[in-house]
């Protein structure tokens, strides 16, 4: 009898494809996961219980930079997939380096704003509105972190083993996480920074 | 010294009750029990080899049905506690605290560490042989998601010994459940047990949509899929849509007690209807998620009992979507009397009944299916004939509650307490046995008892009904759940007595299932044909148990029901077996680093629980290391050479030529 799958000699499907599919479904739930933040911190916004509010807090200037300084990591994090399809490795580690450095740049402003919030008094059990606002950001912020440290893994093995399947499918999922921080971070400005201060 | 050792111990052990130092001696002994066997046999490379970093779905799918069965045990002893203690009024047999702890545990331990996995472990046994799959889409992460759900199930279980239990209800309302009133480690333990082993449901669902969806054998589309594949995906959507909400729930509860936020606190601007809004966004979700796996458990049954096909494939299909949609917009019938307002009210009334009309057209369904039907009831199809009716009185009551104003009578009253256990005992659990009966011989390869069974099921449904019937009169007649004593001025007595005799016949009824299995494995009467109830899908198709490939050669779908129509087939000559050609198989390797990686876990909940800093945070430093160990490893895989296929299938009976 003839062999009916002579098309395929493997039959597994192909692995790197499940495990971005499974990405996606992932990224989902953690959608869900910020969805579920962002109304929390809605119903608690005003919930100031006398305590500062977002007005009397929040400072523009710094959080514009982070802003900028995170969508221009966005930015970045595509040039590097664009040097992996050009099967440039060298320069698709440089691009994922700059991708980390802005990273890091944003968390430190951030880590220097809660400081700064903190000295003047207005911490996590302050009232409603500050545990929700430190959750929802600092969740946005616990993320960039993973997504840092994992970067930092993927370019070890980019070093390791050059660009094969494996690691195309791990830059490829880590730039999506990193568009979609990024996007999660859109949100936290508009709905947190920008509507809190107007 | 010594004597803050005495104290350390005297707050770190639970102590005082002589029931609980008979858990712990007991506990001491299996301990010593279990290790001192398996060293005496030298069996611990066995274990370890075989089981304990096994990435096979089967073997994953038997320890997750393993441990669910364990802790309907557990479960099981604390329901008899509670029913000892209302059997008559003014009992003196537990404290109002004691009572708190166990219907807490009680609650959590039946639902999330019984129900939930003794589902994924039909998920695991069921799903790839049915997909005619060599495994789900992810073998090592199905393994860190079964050795995560039994870290959390630890963890929690640890609480009944030391630290103290919980006791703040299954969903651990705030403001209770906040450090200002329930300052003791047992709520953080639930907080912990059920974050860990909720990561590990969460990643299940994932897992089982890819495979679902990416992992058919050639020619299985998915309106040729069988119904129970199709429920595991309905429920499997909803696992993925409601844990991160359950996750970030817990995770808030956990920075009020922790960090002194104020999410649910009374002080600070908190909001505790807040915490109940979005523990039931997951919580209504959930009992559908349960219940979902077991509607399609019903289906493969009834057919296959019923010699006939499904009636109404693609409406069960329909239904079963827009259940698993309508879960979401129900959850605030949990609290109608919170004071919404009549349009919130009513919005969730009608939404809850609307789910009465797919569920109705399953019961439906499953009675068409029968009708004209060459019926023979064996004891799966027992089972499933028994829960239709008990179904139908556990949804028409939920109807009833969804009535919003008139569920300011029934609300947090006994009748509720009846209501969902007879959906999720009579529906749920029942169901899910009738799973278990049916597949048993293709997970074990070997038949259990039906006469033994028979006796199981009706001492089982005989002592449900006795037990939760009166349940539902004496809500009607002011009874209010979590009640741990009542005066004689009542008249609530002989319900309640006829109640705890109907619980202890459930617990006969148990016993019976584990003499059973038992008997079974003593007289045992192999599985030969693969197929003993002449069954219509691929899992059937292959010997039993199945071989740890599954299958030596993938098989070809045409048809729904395709095992079925392939019988027929050769029955009539139209199909000769067909002469094969084997090729190596593609296997995945096993990993020690799930079950590592969760007693990192373990480490981190423990260490938070306590406010041991030392022992978290290297806790999670492992969980890290354990990561990147496994991001650096290349070597997953293997292949398993023709010979090798040839002499398994051969010990199975079958030859390959
Ligand atoms: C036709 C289907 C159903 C309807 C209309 C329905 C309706 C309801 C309503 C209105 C309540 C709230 C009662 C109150 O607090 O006063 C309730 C409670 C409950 N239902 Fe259902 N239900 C249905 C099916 C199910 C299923 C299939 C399950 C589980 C498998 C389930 C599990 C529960 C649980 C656990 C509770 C109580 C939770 C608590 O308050 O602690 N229900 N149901
Ligand atoms: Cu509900």
């Amino acid at each position: 009898m003839a062999n009916v799958n002579a098309g395929h000699h493997d039959h597994h499907p192909d692995q790197e494809e499940l495990r971005t599919f499974a990405f996606w479904i992932y990224l989902m739930t953690d959608v869900i996961l910020f969805a579920t933040l962002f109304a929390t911190y809605i119903v608690l916004q005003g919930s100031t219980d006398g305590g500062p509010g977002p007005k009397d807090l929040f400072q523009m200037n710094g959080i514009y930079a982070s802003t900028f300084i995170l969508l221009t990591s966005s930015f970045t994090s595509g040039l590097a997939i664009l040097a992996m399809n050009k099967g440039n490795r060298l320069a698709l580690m440089n691009w994922l380096a700059v991708t980390i450095f802005l990273g890091a740049s944003f968390l430190f402003l951030e880590i220097n704003e809660f400081m700064h919030l903190v000295s003047e008094g207005a911490t996590i059990s302050t009232s409603a509105f500050l545990t929700a606002f430190y959750t929802l950001v600092g969740t946005h912020g616990l993320h960039v972190t993973l997504g840092i440290g994992w970067m930092i893994i993927v370019i070890m093995q980019i070093a390791k083993r050059g660009i094969t399947p494996v690691t195309k499918r791990k830059v490829n999922i880590i730039s999506l996480f990193w568009h979609f921080l990024d996007i999660v971070w859109i949100f936290v400005f508009t709905i947190v920074y920008v509507m809190g201060v107007n | 010294m010594w004597e803050s050792v005495k104290e350390f111990a005297s707050e770190f052990f639970v102590t005082g009750d002589p029931l609980i130092y008979g858990a712990d001696v007991s506990i001491v002994l299996s301990m010593i029990a279990i290790v001192s066997v398996l060293t005496y046999f030298k069996k611990w490379g066995w274990l370890w080899r075989e089981w304990l970093t096994t990435v096979d779905h089967k073997k994953i799918g038997i320890m997750y049905i393993l441990a669910s069965v364990l802790m309907l045990f557990r479960g099981g002893v604390d329901a008899l506690l509670m029913r000892a203690q209302l059997v008559m009024p003014e009992m003196q047999f537990l404290s109002g605290d004691h009572y708190n702890q166990i219907f807490t545990t009680h609650g959590v331990i039946m639902i999330l560490f019984m129900a939930m996995p003794l589902m994924f472990g039909l998920f695991n046994v069921i799903v790839p042989l049915q997909l005619g799959a060599r495994d789900v889409a992810f073998p090592f992460l199905n393994a860190l998601s079964f050795w995560l759900f039994f870290s959390g199930a630890m963890l929690f279980n640890l609480s009944f010994v030391i630290g103290g239990s919980p006791d703040a209800g299954w969903l651990a309302y705030p403001p209770y459940s906040e450090l200002a009133f329930n300052p003791g480690p047992g709520q953080d333990f639930y907080i912990w047990g059920i974050q860990i082993s909720g990561i590990g449901s969460l990643m299940t669902g994932i897992n089982f949509i890819v495979t679902i969806l990416k992992v058919r054998a050639p020619g299985l589309t998915l309106m040729k899929m069988p119904m129970f594949s199709w429920s595991v995906l309905s429920s499997c959507i909803a696992i993925v849509f409601a844990f991160p909400i359950l996750t970030v729930t817990l995770a808030l509860l956990f920075i009020d007690r922790y960090l002194g936020g104020h999410f649910f606190t009374l002080d600070g601007g908190g909001n505790p209807m807040m915490y109940i809004n979005l523990i039931w966004m997951w919580g209504h979700p959930e009992v559908y998620i349960i219940v979902l796996p077991a509607f399609g458990i019903f289906s493969e049954i009834v057919a296959t009992f019923s010699r006939k096909k499904l009636f109404g494939y693609k409406s069960m299909v329909f239904a079963m979507i827009i259940i698993s949609v309508l879960s979401f917009l129900v959850w605030a019938h949990h609290f109608f009397t919170m004071g919404s307002g009549a349009d919130v009210n009513a919005f969730f009334a009608v939404t809850t009944m609307l789910i009465a009309i797919p569920t109705g057209v399953k019961v439906f369904n499953w009675l068409f299916t029968m009708f004209r039907g060459k019926i023979t009831f064996e004891t799966p199809m027992l089972w499933t004939v028994g829960i239709i009716p008990n179904f139908v009185i556990g949804g028409m009551t939920g109807v009833l509650l969804s009535v919003a104003p008139a569920d300011f009578q029934y609300h947090n009253s006994y009748f509720l307490v009846a209501h969902f256990h007879q959906v999720i005992i009579a529906g749920v659990v029942f169901g899910f046995f009738a799973g278990l009966y049916y597949w048993w011989p293709k997970i074990f390869g070997f038949m259990l008892n039906e006469r033994i069974g028979r006796w199981a099921f009706w001492l089982w449904n005989i002592g449900f009904y006795l037990c939760f019937m009166p349940q539902y009169a004496l809500g009607l007649m002011g009874m209010t759940r979590r009640l741990y004593t009542y005066g004689w001025d009542k008249g609530w007595f002989e319900m309640n007595l006829v109640s705890t005799i109907g619980a202890v016949i459930m617990g006969a009824a148990f016993l019976v299932q584990i003499w059973d299995i038992a008997h079974s494995i003593k007289h045992m009467k192999k599985d030969t044909t693969g197929d003993p109830w002449n069954a219509r899908t691929l899992e059937w198709s292959i010997p039993s148990p199945a071989p740890f490939y599954n299958f030596a050669v993938m098989p070809q779908v045409t048809s729904q029901d395709d095992w079925h129509e392939r019988k027929l087939r050769i029955e009539q000559g139209l199909e000769k077996p067909a002469k094969v050609e084997l090729e190596p198989i593609h296997m995945p390797k096993n990993s020690g680093i799930p079950i590592v990686m969760s007693m990192f876990w373990f480490f981190v909940g423990f260490g938070l629980i306590f406010d041991w800093l030392w022992m978290a945070v290297p806790g999670f430093i492992g969980v890290l290391a354990c990561m990147v160990a496994h991001s650096f490893n290349y070597d997953t895989d293997y292949y398993i050479t023709v010979e090798e296929i040839k002499r398994t299938e051969a010990e199975a009976g079958r030859v390959i030529t």
